[in-house]
């Protein structure tokens, strides 16, 4: 028995910020003071609050530090550990009122949320299926092959109203449904884990904090479908993610959760790993199939649907990482629990990675349905340094941005469609004042146009002179025609496209045509930038009242455009600037410009 | 073409060509493993020469195109060779919005070189790449294992300076 738990994240985000050298730290202070055997320190998944990372929380207090340094742990441990005393300087300020300490469930960032598939995620260690298995783990695996035969498996998932959270929202319960009633001497269970959203980390954090809860889903799914075998097709650049993984899936071979016949019930199932190689596009269903059978990830016209002839020309079905983490949860609870969570027509919770000009960066899981002002202000705490909300990017690539005016919106699968966004696979953006909606539409772009696998025409072509248009435009040779023309190339691109990729890589620019067309047009027609960001629309002034003459920026100028004599007011040459604004980082005095 | 063979000839060792043989001779019955092989290559030799390309094929029996084909379709995998440090700035959305542009247009100015390039002493290359996953430090560079997140312009010199 130990007497205190500590629980440190060791996911990507903690890690990025030094978790590793913590734990080392607090390790050697335990072992210093002879605490290894009363004190256990448990290294999870993601806690959802990297911004203020690394995190750490001492249980049975339950008491949240934050940003917590090696050096700190010292402190640490003789005070809290050793003599029962918090160090309140190192608690997550929110968890501070006055004397007393909040526990992290009672603050404003967990009270709004709701944890389903992120149910475990901070709480176990994502090393020990043991951990897994104390918290039902496994426990809606053995019930399906226990108790259900695989059609009732099917309808309870159909019942549930399960809705695919890897972007389009395709029932779940259908999908298996069509790949159970096809007979074949082999079929396949495919997991799509390649978060090609940049921005995204959702499901990167359920299978840091959660592996097995997607182990078992796979499981399950594929008793439902009649597959033994499964492949998660993951990311490369995950690394922490993809060693979860492998240990995951040895530890479950080892208990006989995953190969021959588990539990005894005559049912084989195993589960491979397949690294993506960074291309946008396999998480395309037809391009992650033919990526996994080691060939360039290019998609395939559909039908032949992967229900039919998918992986290996066998019928497969491919889900996201967090509607498997949903399955056992629904399993285990009935779809009727399901079905009360969330919003008429889209049940259950949504993951979303909160990033951008928000205070705090964030994994939140909120029922469907939740409107987006609550997740940006009582959950993400608002805009920094009082700027103002000017938009949120909700989808990626394939999605758009939802204007202040929206800001009310339930965020629900149809509710984002009709405002030209949609659910994608949960990355939420928030961009202020000085973010340029020109701008995110070319940056979006010149996104698409790297990624554009190059198959079919209207894709690869039509999104590079889409991307040139917004080139004109941000520069200042944009004319009123040139949005119209645009607005029709948008149309072409996304009828005539091959695959999700081309259909949906326009909706940036309509989303921003549509509720920033005033930002296009000043674009065009008074030549200017309002946000201060499209370089070429910009010009750097001395402001002659503010400049002391210091010659700082002068001797910081990289291309000598700056001249004047010390102690006198220095001039810009505007031809040969490039605005490259280290003049206006080196003035101490603010009297650098943008204009 | 030929000149950049020239100017950086194909090094590799003997120990490296036993590794590559190891794998190669491993994954040559898994259906599907050419990906997982590059990758494994791309470890060993730290990019994929033709050289490398042409063992991979001979090894695993696929065509040479194909091979080509997937090592240039891939992000991941690099026909050119990388700089001690290897400097990714994430252009991510969440740092994008944040100033990785900047950052990415100040690291080309300051390094002399554009993005994908390498610097003529071998010692820092350049590139970009689509979220790191730490979206809460954004803008983030990363430097090898290294990662530095917050940054402004005004960072880059002192952390240039650490290598
Ligand atoms: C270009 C493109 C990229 C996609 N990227 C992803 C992705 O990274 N992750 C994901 O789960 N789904 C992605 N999808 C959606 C998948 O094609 C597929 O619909 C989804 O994985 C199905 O799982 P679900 O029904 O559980 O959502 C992408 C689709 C397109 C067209
Ligand atoms: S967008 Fe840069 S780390 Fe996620």
């Amino acid at each position: 028995m130990y007497r205190s738990h500590i629980l440190i994240c060791g996911g990507t985000g903690c890690t990025s910020s030094g978790s590793g050298a913590v734990i080392e730290a607090l390790e050697a202070e335990l072992k210093k003071n002879a605490l290894e055997e009363e004190i256990k320190i448990i290294k999870t998944g993601c806690f959802g609050l990297c911004a203020i990372g690394p995190i750490m929380i001492v249980y049975p207090e339950g008491c949240f530090y934050s940003e917590v340094k090696p050096e700190d742990m010292e402190e640490i441990v003789n005070e809290h550990l050793i003599k029962g005393r918090p160090v309140k300087r190192l608690l997550y300020k929110e968890t501070v009122e006055g004397d007393s300490i909040k526990s992290l469930n009672h603050t404003d960032f967990y009270r709004k949320q709701m944890r389903v598939a992120l149910r475990n995620c901070g709480v176990i260690n994502p090393e020990s299926i043991d951990e897994y298995i104390a918290y039902d783990g496994y426990a809606a695996l053995a019930k399906c092959l226990d108790e259900y035969t695989p059609q009732q498996v099917i309808d309870i998932v159909l019942d549930s109203g399960l809705r695919g959270r890897g972007g389009a929202g395709f029932p779940t319960g259908l999908k298996w449904k069509f790949a159970a009633a096809n007979q074949a001497d082999q079929k396949y269970v495919c997991c799509n884990a390649d978060e090609g959203d940049p921005g995204a980390f959702m499901d990167r954090s359920i299978l840091e904090g959660d592996p097995h809860a997607v182990l078992e889903a796979m499981a399950i799914a594929g008793y439902a479908i009649g597959a033994n075998q499964g492949y998660i097709y993951i990311r490369a650049e995950y690394p922490i993610a993809v060693e979860r993984l492998e240990i995951a899936i040895k530890q479950a071979r080892e208990y006989g959760l995953l190969g021959k016949n588990i539990f005894g019930k005559g049912f084989d199932f195993d589960i491979g790993i397949r690294l993506g190689a960074g291309a946008f596009v396999c998480g395309e269903e037809t391009a992650l199939m033919t990526s996994i059978e080691g060939k360039r990830g290019e998609p395939r016209p559909r039908p032949p649907f992967p229900a039919l002839k998918g992986l290996f020309q066998k019928p497969t079905i491919l889900n996201n990482v967090e509607t498997y983490a949903n399955i056992a949860q629904i399993i285990n609870n009935g779809a009727e629990w399901f079905k009360s969570i969330g919003n008429e027509g889209s049940h259950g919770t949504k993951v979303f990675a909160l990033g951008g000009k928000i205070n705090n960066t964030v994994l939140v899981e909120v029922p469907i349905g939740t409107p987006l002002r609550t997740v940006i202000e009582e959950i993400g705490g608002g805009i920094p340094n009082g700027k103002k909300f000017k938009a949120a990017q909700i989808g990626g690539p394939s999605g758009g941005c939802i204007p202040s005016e929206h800001l009310d919106v339930a965020i629900d699968y149809n509710t984002l469609i009709e405002l030209g966004a949609m659910m994608g696979s949960g990355g939420l953006i928030v961009m202020d004042e000085d973010n340029c909606m020109v701008d995110i539409a070319k940056f979006f772009l010149e996104f698409t146009v790297d990624e554009s696998c190059g198959k079919c025409t209207p894709c690869r072509i039509g999104t590079k002179r889409l991307y040139e248009m917004l080139e004109k435009i941000t520069s200042g040779n944009g004319t009123l025609e040139d949005l119209d023309e645009m607005e029709k190339l948008c149309y072409y691109i996304k009828n005539n496209s091959l695959c999700g990729l081309g259909q949906t890589a326009p909706n940036p620019v309509l989303s921003t045509l549509r509720h920033f067309r005033d930002e296009y047009v000043a674009h065009v027609v008074d030549k200017k930038c309002p946000s201060g960001v499209c370089k070429d629309l910009l010009s750097y002034v001395i402001i002659a009242d503010k400049c002391k003459g210091c010659t700082a920026c002068a001797r910081k100028c990289p291309v000598g455009a700056i001249s004047g004599a010390v102690k006198q007011v220095h001039s810009i040459d505007t031809a040969k600037c490039i605005k490259c604004g280290a003049c206006i980082e080196t003035c101490k005095f603010g009297a650098i410009v943008k204009m | 073409m030929k000149n950049k063979l020239e100017t950086l000839p194909f090094k590799g060792t003997p120990e490296q060509k036993e590794q590559l043989c190891a794998i190669i001779e491993e994954y040559k019955d898994v259906p599907g493993a050419l990906v997982q092989v590059l990758k494994k290559a791309q470890e060993i030799y730290g990019y994929l020469p033709l050289e490398v390309q042409i063992d991979v094929a001979e090894g695993l029996n696929v065509p040479l195109e194909e091979v080509y084909g997937v090592v240039t379709f891939y992000s991941l995998f690099s026909i050119n060779p990388k700089g001690d440090y290897r400097i990714s700035v994430c252009l991510g959305t969440a740092c994008y919005v944040k100033g990785a542009g900047d950052l990415y247009d100040s690291l080309q100015q300051k390094l002399g070189i554009s993005g994908g390039g390498c610097t003529p002493d071998g010692k820092f290359s350049l590139e970009a790449c689509r979220c790191v996953g730490a979206c809460g430090l954004a803008p983030v560079i990363t430097i090898n294992e290294d990662v530095y997140g917050r940054l402004t312009v005004k960072d880059l010199d002192d952390i240039l300076a650490k290598y």
